[in-house]
């Protein structure tokens, strides 16, 4: 057994060591919020935050978030920064099929914790990592402005 | 009543067979294709779906106030989850807060308007639901006026309705409060649509119904299924297309904890296990020996050699008129060009999944698809079911493009075979390089084209060749697609293209070759290939003849005023043939396809050989616009897929094998490469068409040229890559 902290609570779950954080979230603990894209950290679906930073849980152990905590998508309803995101998300009406945006929601989140007022570079560098495939990229652009606006 | 789990079809209204009459519309549905697949659903299918539909089926007036729209159509990013309520709503007079919205099941009600079988494809949701939808909403109103008329004692005629209610004088019912009255009426035999001008929802750019839950990570897709019991597989698969298990040592892979089992299914080894991560690592330390099968020597560049040999000789006649030959010898010029087309990837970005519970007499599948129908009939075959034993439920598509709407049925057959061989409810994942190397691709494409022109520089004589699979052949689709030799999909936006009906002496010709690779519908099917080609073209022939890019196509497009009128606005609104800063440089493309007219105009500049787009200007006739926005979004979606394959996506193969396996070699668009999108819409009362993949088409020319205009260099093999270094 590994305690993690998730969402601010201490959950006791039978994961191997080497099980990435997504497969714990998603199998062991059934937060499927968190998504699974790609499994080698190339697409960002799986990112959630690890003690504030985003990481990609798909090629992060479980030994690694001990001791640490795991914020999910379930979770940026109760964070500030999150929820101006959340709330620029459905101003700019930014999704489509939908699968990506938990991780888009998560960089985009991530990025304006630390960077109050990204510039389009600073989005290209953050947000890169994470693919949408049905393209939802420049509505992603305009509501991380808009959210760094209401945020300001 | 307000237990829309509950999908007993004919619980609210008593439905009796209608006719159609009396119905008040401006807007006509284009000319579809009509066709019943053999074997598939029940013998009247067509005619259910030209009937006036049971209201339903369609849609449930709760006691709660609720109107919960079943969907015909699976969400797949395309926002039909907003856009088939929007019909409803609007007729039915509906508070638009009280919608909820339902994939529907696998049933006959629900069979695709035009194409006689449950699907999403085609770009053809709206307009091909335009009539049912509204009728729906219009039946139900009547429904409910006619209850309210009986409980107040008034003429049904002197009832209005708004917001959810019936309201006689000063006098209100809610649509709640009259459900189960309503619901022991007899329904009208006609109703009257609204006159567009007392629409006050459709045309109105409205915000996405599935937007919250996409928000907060609550929406359930496929891959999100789980119940008690549920396993999880993943299926070892020949490295080879058409390679089969020669044998395989599983020892290793059932010592992995939370592995429980390993079967043999027709498409390889399956490893079924508590959950994914035990599964792919028993996956990986199985030990499989295959038989690879003919495919075992397939190789990109000898395919590309052997179209190229098979292009050099006329193909099956697609086009044809006049005389090229006589027509060619009296040419001022002949401009002659080959352009070459890669495989390539759906890759949404939910992998394939398929969840299946099997019982003595029926199979539950919870799966994202676009074709329920022949997944139910697969599911039924491999199992001696009845088609209408197997439940399909259908969540949120994680993206489909295409690849989830499989004739062949390959993974929802494949999740079928394993959770039969394993004797328990299982889910089949694919991992993102299943996805890569599970084939079902837009094929590979050649095509030559040797063309003469006048003196004017425009053309008198148009040969065309193309080379590549046909992806109906073997199909149910094959006897409706395929019509001596031709694959109409294979030469759509060549065959019917207005530059080369407008040569009088013309010749399109079609080779069709097998290669083993298995190939797929993918984002704008044939237009995928053909745009780029033809628009490519017209470029070509605009140099030479020293003209301009949009004036030649101007001149060439004279009778295709829905062409003309994309052009003309794309070209204003982009500013065309003005200064732009300096480096930066325009090509224009212009194309028809799903019954829709896009342009667009590229800005593009050319850095040591890399290409960067800095703006598109998309310009888009597809009649009516239901929801401007979500047209908007599906024109952004389709420049981020086109853009992405333009520049970078190829499946190439090696030794058999596909060479790529994830995002890291099969590349697709990323944020830092989005270019600005400006969508600008027609506004017109034409025949309505599709959004879904029409603003796809335009975008690799539109760039391409752009790049020819920057650096003088012809793109002709796509994907761009690393040509200009």
């Amino acid at each position: 057994m590994i305690t993690l902290n998730i969402n601010g609570k201490d959950v006791q779950l039978d994961a191997p060591d080497d099980m990435p954080i997504l497969w714990a979230l998603r199998d062991v603990v059934h937060l499927t919020g968190t998504k699974f894209g790609c499994g080698m950290a190339q697409c960002g679906a799986c990112t959630v935050h690890l003690d504030g930073q985003a990481i990609r849980s798909c090629v992060t152990p479980v030994t690694a978030a001990v001791g640490k905590k795991i914020t999910t998508i379930e979770h940026m309803q109760n964070d500030k920064v999150g929820q101006a995101v959340q709330a620029a998300w459905s101003a700019v009406d930014v999704v489509q099929c939908g699968y990506c945006q938990s991780g888009q929601i998560m960089a985009a989140t991530a990025l304006l914790t630390s960077n109050k007022k990204p510039t389009d570079d600073d989005i290209d560098a953050a947000m890169s990592g994470n693919i949408c495939r049905c393209g939802t990229y420049p509505r992603i652009r305009a509501a991380i402005h808009e959210a760094a606006n209401k945020l300001a | 009543m307000n237990s829309p789990l509950n999908i007993s079809r004919r619980t609210f209204i008593k439905a009796t067979a209608l006719a159609v009459g009396g119905l008040v519309i401006a807007f006509s549905i284009p000319n579809a294709k009509r066709f019943l697949l053999p074997g598939i659903s029940d013998a009247n299918a067509s005619e259910e779906a030209s009937k006036l539909p049971t209201p339903n089926a369609f849609l449930r007036v709760g006691t709660d106030n609720t109107i919960t729209v079943m969907l015909a159509h699976s969400e797949m990013g395309q926002s039909i989850w907003t856009t088939l309520p929007m019909l409803i709503a609007e007729e039915l007079d509906a508070d638009w807060s009280k919608i909820k919205v339902m994939h529907a099941p696998a049933a006959p009600e629900y069979i695709h308007t035009a194409y006689g079988i449950q699907i999403t494809g085609g770009s053809s949701t709206t307009w091909s639901e335009f009539d049912r939808y509204r009728q729906a909403g219009a039946l139900t109103r009547a429904l409910l006026v006619n209850a309210a008329a009986k409980k107040l004692g008034v003429a049904a005629e002197s009832i209005k309705t708004e917001n959810g209610f019936a309201i006689s004088g000063d006098k209100k019912i809610s649509y709640g409060d009259l459900a189960e009255a309503a619901a022991k009426l007899e329904t009208p035999k006609a109703v009257t649509l609204k006159e567009p001008k007392d629409w006050k929802i459709i045309g109105k750019a409205t915000k996405r119904l599935d937007g919250p839950e996409k928000i907060n990570g609550t929406a359930i897709f496929g891959q999100d299924v789980h119940f008690d019991g549920l396993m999880t597989a993943m299926v070892a698969r020949s490295p080879v297309f058409g390679g089969s298990v020669k044998s395989f040592d599983a020892s290793a892979a059932k010592k992995i904890k939370g592995v429980h089992q390993v079967v043999q299914v027709p498409t390889g080894v399956a490893v079924i296990a508590d959950n994914y991560w035990a599964a792919k690592q028993g996956r990986d330390a199985l030990k499989v020996e295959w038989n690879l099968g003919p495919n075992a020597g397939l190789d990109s560049k000898a395919l590309v050699s052997e179209y190229r040999k098979m292009a050099a000789t006329q193909g099956l006649p697609a086009a044809k008129a006049g005389d090229i030959k006589t027509a060619a010898s009296k040419a001022t010029k002949i401009i002659e060009a080959e352009y070459v087309l890669p495989y390539l990837a759906h890759s949404p970005m939910e992998p394939l999944n398929c969840s299946v519970r099997i019982s003595q007499d029926s199979c539950e599948i919870w799966t994202g698809t676009q074709m329920q129908g022949t997944d139910q009939q697969a599911a039924a075959k491999i199992l001696g079911l009845k088609p209408e034993q197997v439940k399909i439920h259908t969540l949120f598509l994680g993206g489909g493009f295409g690849r989830r709407a499989n004739p062949a049925a390959d993974f929802v057959s494949e999740a079928v075979q394993v959770a039969k061989a394993a004797g328990v409810p299982v889910k089949t994942v694919w991992s993102r390089e299943d996805d890569v190397k599970g084939g079902y691709y837009r094929p590979m494409y050649l095509h030559q084209a040797k063309i003469a022109v006048d003196a004017k520089g425009l053309p008198v004589a148009w040969e065309h060749t193309a080379v590549g699979q046909s992806i109906m052949l073997g199909t149910p689709f094959e006897a409706f697609q395929i019509k001596d030799g031709v694959d109409a999909t294979s030469v759509e936006g060549v065959a019917d293209s207005p530059y080369i009906k407008g040569t009088p002496n013309h010749l399109v010709s079609l080779h069709t070759p097998k290669t083993g690779v298995p190939v797929l519908w993918w984002r704008s099917v044939g237009h995928s290939h053909s745009a780029f080609v033809m628009e490519s073209l017209v470029d070509e022939l605009a140099h030479a003849a020293g003209k301009d890019s949009l004036e030649y196509r101007r001149a060439l497009l004279n009778d295709h005023p829905r062409h003309l009128a994309t052009l003309n606005l794309a070209a204003e609104k982009a500013s065309w043939g003005k200064p732009l800063p300096k480096g930066v440089f325009r090509g224009i493309a212009v194309h028809e396809s799903f019954g829709s007219f896009v342009t667009q105009v590229a800005e593009v500049s050319v850095n040591k050989g890399e290409v960067k787009v800095h703006r598109m200007v998309c310009a888009i006739d597809c009649g009516l616009s239901v929801n401007p926005d979500s047209l908007k979004a599906q024109m952004e979606s389709c420049i981020s897929f086109g853009l992405g394959a333009a520049m970078q996506s190829e499946i190439t193969f090696k030794d058999g094998m596909v060479e790529q396996s994830n995002f890291h070699d099969y590349k697709v668009m990323r944020m830092a490469d989005m270019p600005k999108v400006e969508v600008y819409i027609v506004q017109n009362t034409e025949k309505m068409g599709g959004v879904g993949e029409p603003g796809l088409p335009p975008v690799a020319p539109a760039v391409t040229n752009a790049v020819f205009a920057a650096t003088g260099k012809r793109i002709r093999t796509l994907p761009i890559g690393n040509q200009l270094a």
